[in-house]
């Protein structure tokens, strides 16, 4: 109960600065608008299905391109954490390249895959499959060694050790890697749709600036950060809750 | 109750050279006369359940010198026997259950199981681990039945199983709980329901009971001895306590400190059931320990590691428990 009213008292005192500016008049409206300038855009973009068809678009691609990076991002950590050849060469090199900002594999996307949706997956898969490799990798590592050897002890091996024993077992010591994959497949995905015509969120959120309506660029902003958040909120921390009832850990990660 | 056993060859240590290679076929597989100790039964029929001959097992330390962990170890565990493996820590006798249960693979000799070399892991041979090594993302029924569902078990017979199995560790009500909620002897409980359901001719037990409190430890030995009886697999069960040696097992094998050996064997012939503070127990392991003396004092001396000689007189042994 707090904690909503101090919710309420931030967000109120947030929107009345706002109001308050933007009444002021010190920019113009078109630079600076309303409060509800940028509700009116909102309730126009759904109205005429401009955000909902972006944002089936842009899900529907960030969920392809974080799912590849999930999928390769285990095999590759399971690879580099149980291969002392594969940990000294690639582990290395996995870290560096960490340093790399996803939308530096554009140019290159564009040249091998074309200006096409493969070559947006390809920024997604590169921005976040090193998260979830180094946290799959690390997960590995931290995960103690008996979930394994009472694996194999009642009969589990191969695939099926990998799928009922070491994955649910690493999965404490990776959540929060996932997560992180998961802001940065979002990034890496409205950097890359900005970069060309699209129809996903980020190619709505150019058109804003194309056609000087800030509001609607606020808007598609707001819409961003909202999915994320939701997925955040809802996803990874349903996951982490799971975890914690399941370990009895008071913090899952 | 009389120590008869001989003495392990003397010439130690040997060179990892000379260890013999294992043989393929060997004809050591059927049970005769076991070379150190006394022998088994004479009455065993064919082929011992588990056959270990010339178990060795060396490893690279961390300053690159090879060192020997087991060395020669003989053992024939019949059908339906218990058998407790006790020694000093740092005998390997963990270990050798590993080996056993093929989680990992020893230097030279041969595993027999059925006369059948043990080639990686498999469910007619179920370890229960120390820590229990249950899996804290599934239900306490979903535990006990994992090793069914790996078999392919179909889901109904899963079901009665495993309702079957909590049931005979009694732990019905707790089908739905997550490990967490358990208490430690609870835990080992459903170790052991878990191993069970997966229906293994041996279960083997390393130290399944030593970081419980004396009275669940009290009780889960009534438990084990009660399922052992009714369900009549053979167990090998390890641990460093002589006590619950003598209280479980129908034979008590004793291994030396590093490398491990078999030092004697003592059939143990009090009627069951025995009672830790029975007297006749207390008697029996006191002559285990008399024999054990020297192996306690080589392993107090590597604890403390300077090479000074501890002077042990009596009662008190750390690294094995009266």
């Amino acid at each position: 109960m707090k904690r909503a009213a101090r919710y309420i008292i931030f967000y109120a005192a947030l929107f009345g600065l706002w109001t308050l500016l933007a009444e002021l008049k010190i920019w113009p409206p078109y630079l600076f608008p309303t409060p509800w300038g940028v509700g009116e855009a909102l309730y126009a973009g759904f109205q005429d299905h401009t955000y909902w068809i972006a944002i089936r678009v842009s899900m529907e691609r960030v969920l392809i391109g974080y799912g590849i990076s999930v999928v390769l991002g285990m095999i590759l950590g399971l690879g580099v954490a149980s291969n002392k050849f594969l940990e000294e060469t690639m582990g290395g090199l996995l870290v560096s390249l960490q340093s790399l900002p996803s939308i530096c594999w554009w140019p290159l996307a564009l040249l091998w895959f074309g200006l096409n949706q493969n070559a947006i997956l390809f920024v997604v898969v590169m921005g976040s499959l090193l998260s979830v490799t180094l946290a799959m990798e690390d997960g590995r590592k931290q995960m103690p060694k008996i979930f394994g050897q009472a694996g194999r002890n009642l009969g589990a091996s191969g695939f099926k050790l990998f799928w009922y024993v070491l994955l649910p077992a690493s999965l404490p010591f990776i959540v929060s890697g996932l997560k992180q994959g998961w802001a940065f497949a979002w990034r890496s995905l409205i950097t890359a749709e900005m970069l060309y015509l699209s129809l996903g969120l980020g190619q709505v959120l150019m058109m804003g600036r194309d056609l000087n309506d800030m509001s609607a660029v606020i808007a598609v902003m707001i819409l961003i950060i909202a999915i994320g958040y939701v997925v955040d909120g809802v996803v990874f921390k349903g996951m982490e809750r799971s975890l914690q009832n399941k370990w009895g850990l008071t913090s899952a990660t | 109750m009389s120590s008869s056993a001989q003495k392990a060859p003397a010439e130690f240590p040997i060179p990892i050279e000379t260890i013999s290679p294992p043989r393929s076929g060997s004809p050591r597989s059927k049970v005769g006369p076991i070379s150190v100790g006394r022998t088994v039964h004479a009455d065993t029929p064919g082929v011992a359940k588990v056959g270990l001959s010339e178990i060795c097992l060396s490893y690279r330390a961390q300053s690159g010198e090879r060192l020997l962990a087991l060395d020669r170890i003989n053992l024939q565990v019949r059908a339906g026997e218990f058998v407790c493996i006790v020694g000093p820590s740092g005998c390997g006798k963990s270990t050798l259950l590993h080996l056993i249960a093929g989680l990992h693979q020893q230097t030279s000799g041969q595993i027999l199981v059925d006369g059948k070399p043990v080639q990686g892991t498999g469910t007619d041979r179920i370890l229960i681990f120390q820590e229990h090594g249950l899996f804290p993302w599934l239900t306490v029924g979903q535990n006990v039945e994992f090793g069914m569902k790996m078999k392919g078990v179909s889901r109904a017979e899963r079901e009665e199983k495993t309702r079957y199995y909590l049931q005979l560790v009694h732990l019905g009500k707790f089908k739905g709980s997550y490990i967490h909620q358990l208490s430690g002897g609870m835990r080992q409980r459903v170790a052991i329901a878990r191993a069970l359901a997966t229906e293994p001719d041996i279960l083997l037990m390393d130290e399944p009971f030593a970081a419980l409190d004396a009275q669940t430890r009290d009780l889960l030995h009534d438990e084990l001895e009660r399922i052992w009886t009714e369900t009549g697999r053979t167990i090998i069960f390890v641990t460093h306590n002589v006590r619950e040696a003598i209280r479980l097992g129908d034979r008590v094998v004793l291994l030396t400190f590093r490398p491990g050996r078999v030092k004697s064997e003592f059939p143990v012939e009090l009627p069951r059931p025995r009672h830790l503070e029975d007297p006749a127990v207390a008697r029996a392991a006191r002559e285990i320990l008399d024999e054990l003396r020297d192996e306690i004092n080589r392993s107090l001396e590597a604890e403390y590691n300077e090479g000074v000689k501890p002077h042990i007189k009596t009662s008190v042994e750390p690294g094995v428990q009266v």
